[in-house]
């Protein structure tokens, strides 16, 4: 990584990041693929979240979707963990909760699919003050 | 291959529950095939919106409208109106209260929610493994824009007038504290970040550090430049690895993008951080403490003053902030102190996140303006009480703090309504209780906790603690006497007054508030020797009825210690003297023939 020498760089750096010229470590263009998200503090990795996630990155590969899986911090519903946040391209996040390799098939097969949304969704009951 | 165009997303939580969400969610499905709509909208129960008091909430993606208090009977109007023809309905939308301006877009809504995410507002969002993800969210812009155009006073300034107070449980004004520092000259300062998370069932410091550790690492930072420290250090206890890994990580990315370390940002300002292990010790999230445990030396509070502003960490000024205190920190920069300020009520400005835990329904983790009421909190965003029970008390400050109740549930939560009811903001642990939680046993249960956890070091804490808990636990096994409630109360209020530090100051209010808020429970298990809500072991005893036995012998052979006799078919009977109040008996029975007096 190189020095951010001054803060033009850091909000060159920055505009670029937003706009997805230069991407951390992700792919180039993240807004047209499948974006998942999973909670991975330690109270979700306890309720088994990794096993979530290993299963998504293993089947997402096995079927073909062309997908970017990340790990985020805690999402706060801690009733429902493992908690899966999953984007499709052109449509809004929408939050799963309770996520075990049953759900996450469900996931995948339905609505990363065919766009049917199975039961078990949150809805995001927070104002973000980013946006 | 079925693409459904359009969501109805219909709230399945307790309070539209309640008023026949699932209602409306059958005649939405109904409505959509009779107009053979079934391949392209989709009707889906989700959980709770938040939005409680104005559900049933139905929500239609893609458009985001968001239609609020709708009935059964509205279903066809929606479909057909809005499914078919794409239009919305008027009427069925959220009428902003105060302006009666109609909001037609569910964004908009946004900012009628209760939560709101500033402390937050990475978790959940960001990679924290990823500094680049913190950065294109404007991270670093704080740390770069004081920098570049403002002094050491002016950033203190801001932090001043932004109201912002420390959110480890003193309330503390932070900038006040940043300033105190600045002004006391030496060759060296520190900046310490206290994440010794010690409350039973606050979590909310770990979910930070493991959500969004650079959020604390400019933070820190920034409180370097203002008040001329050149390193940072984080009290973080063992017992948080992955925050203890997620932060290192931050701190290796952000020394290799030049963020930490020396000339940052092209400046002449230089600061690094550094973590220190706590080993999990409740005392040590006094700041003294805090400070001789990461000097190597035992972790013991001392008298203040001279406070850690003056002499702290290895004798030189010391500004020591919580974990959330920090994360408030670059959004006030740069959303300016008028935005912050405007959150929250008149001596408590922005918000708090609170851990909701114990016997409500969507235990979690959440962030809240300052001034929301406990009912929100509890009945609203938590979702109301587990199994429909009746709602008893909450727990605020976890064992420092005092219980509220019923009577408690309409004032406006901030660190001085909360003294004054008799409890404590503290690092925001809520712990629910319902009817079937005992005031004598939650009480002792923290007791034991501050019993464990006294230093040892003050007489009062060290010994008044112990009496206490002994005094409680000779109430629960139905020893007690009318004058042990007294002694309980004076005892108390004599360790509050004299002990040493934060730690003995506050041991005692879990106990004082229950006797205050719940004196016939404590008179039931002293005079009555009963406990009304079935809990304290001692104080129950178990019978069978005759008329309801059967004479099965489940319960005999269920009984680990053969407390319970009878031949078959006849009528069984339990020895009270061997019996060991297990409940095995209870379970077992089929026919309800087992009861507890």
């Amino acid at each position: 990584m190189a020095k951010i020498k001054n803060l033009a760089d850091l909000r060159k750096l920055k505009d670029q990041l937003q706009s997805g010229t230069k991407s951390g470590g992700k792919s180039e263009h993240a807004e047209e693929l499948v974006q998942v998200k999973i909670a991975m503090a330690t109270c979700s990795i306890a309720s088994g979240a990794r096993e979530t996630m290993n299963y998504l990155v293993d089947e997402l590969e096995k079927r073909n979707i062309d997908a970017v899986v990340t790990q985020t911090g805690c999402m706060g519903y801690c009733y429902a963990e493992p908690t899966v946040e999953v984007k499709l391209p052109g449509r809004e996040s929408i939050v799963f909760g309770y996520v075990d390799h049953q759900k996450a098939d469900e996931i995948i097969e339905k609505y990363i699919k065919n766009a049917i949304l199975p039961e078990g969704i949150i809805p995001v009951n927070y104002q973000k003050i980013n946006e | 291959m079925s693409e459904y165009t359009i969501h109805l997303l219909v709230c399945g939580g307790t309070g539209c529950k309640s008023r026949t969400s699932h209602a409306v969610a059958g005649n939405l499905k109904a409505e959509i095939k009779n107009q053979g709509l079934s391949d392209v909208a989709q009707v889906v129960i989700t959980g709770c919106f938040g939005f409680c008091e104005k559900g049933p909430i139905v929500k239609i993606i893609p458009e985001n409208t968001f239609y609020t208090q709708v009935k059964p009977e509205d279903a066809k109007e929606i479909v057909e109106e809005h499914v078919v023809k794409g239009r919305r309905v008027q009427r069925l939308l959220y009428k902003d209260t105060k302006t009666e301006k109609i909001v037609t877009d569910a964004r908009e809504m946004e900012r009628y929610k209760k939560q709101v995410r500033i402390a937050l507002r990475n978790c959940g969002v960001i990679n924290p493994e990823n500094i680049d993800e913190y950065i294109a969210r404007q991270g670093y812009e704080a740390l770069g824009r004081v920098l570049t155009e403002m002094d050491p006073q002016q950033t203190i300034d801001i932090i001043k007038k932004s109201g912002l107070r420390g959110r480890g449980g003193g309330g503390f004004s932070t900038g006040t504290k940043w300033e105190l520092t600045f002004r006391n000259k030496a060759d060296q300062k520190y900046v310490v970040c206290n994440a010794d998370e010690g409350d039973p069932g606050a979590f909310m410091d770990r979910s930070i550090l493991e959500g969004d550790p650079h959020s604390v690492i400019e933070a820190m930072a920034i409180a370097g430049y203002s008040t001329g420290a050149s390193e940072g250090l984080v009290y973080i206890r063992a017992e948080y690895p992955l925050a203890i890994e997620r932060l290192k990580g931050a701190i290796k990315q952000a020394r290799e993008y030049g963020l930490l370390g020396k000339n940052i940002l092209g400046t002449d300002f230089s600061f690094d951080i550094d973590l220190r292990y706590g080993a999990g010790a409740f005392v040590c999230g006094e700041e003294t403490a805090l400070i001789h445990s990461m000097e190597g030396k035992r972790g013991e509070p001392t008298m203040k003053p001279p406070f850690p502003s003056v002499a702290g960490y290895l004798g030189k000024p010391t500004t020591v902030s919580n974990v959330e205190t920090f994360a408030n920190v670059p959004p006030i920069l740069l959303k300016g102190h008028e935005w912050f300020s405007s959150i929250g009520t008149e001596k408590s400005k922005g918000t708090k996140v609170f851990a909701l835990a114990g016997k409500i329904n969507n235990v979690g983790l959440i962030e809240v303006p300052m001034g929301i009421t406990l009912r929100e909190v509890i009945f609203e965003i938590g979702g109301g009480i587990k199994g429909g029970k009746q709602f008893k008390a909450v727990q605020t400050g976890g064992p420092s703090g005092g219980c509220l109740t019923e009577k408690h549930l309409d004032i406006p939560i901030d660190y001085d309504n909360l003294i004054a009811a008799g409890s404590m903001m503290g690092s925001g642990g809520m712990i629910v209780m319902d009817e079937d939680d005992c005031m004598v046993d939650m009480a002792k249960f923290f007791l034991e906790f501050t019993v464990d956890e006294s230093c040892g070091k003050c007489t009062p804490c060290r010994i008044g603690n112990k009496r206490l808990f002994e005094l409680l636990e000779k109430i629960a096994i139905g020893n007690g006497i009318p004058e042990d409630i007294e002694r309980l109360i004076n005892l108390g209020n004599v360790i509050k007054d004299t002990s040493l530090c934060g730690l003995g100051q506050s041991s005692p209010n879990p106990v004082l508030a229950m006797i205050k808020n719940f004196p016939r429970e404590y008179d039931a298990h002293v005079l009555d020797k009963k406990c009304p809500a079935g809990v304290c072991k001692a104080l129950m005893v178990y019978e069978i009825i005759a008329e309801n036995c059967v004479g099965c012998t489940a319960c005999a052979r269920a009984c680990p210690v053969g407390a319970i006799t009878g031949e078959r078919k006849e009528v069984h009977t339990i020895d009270t003297g061997l019996c060991i109040k297990c409940g095995a008996c209870m379970d077992r029975c089929k026919f309800n023939a087992v009861i507890v007096k």
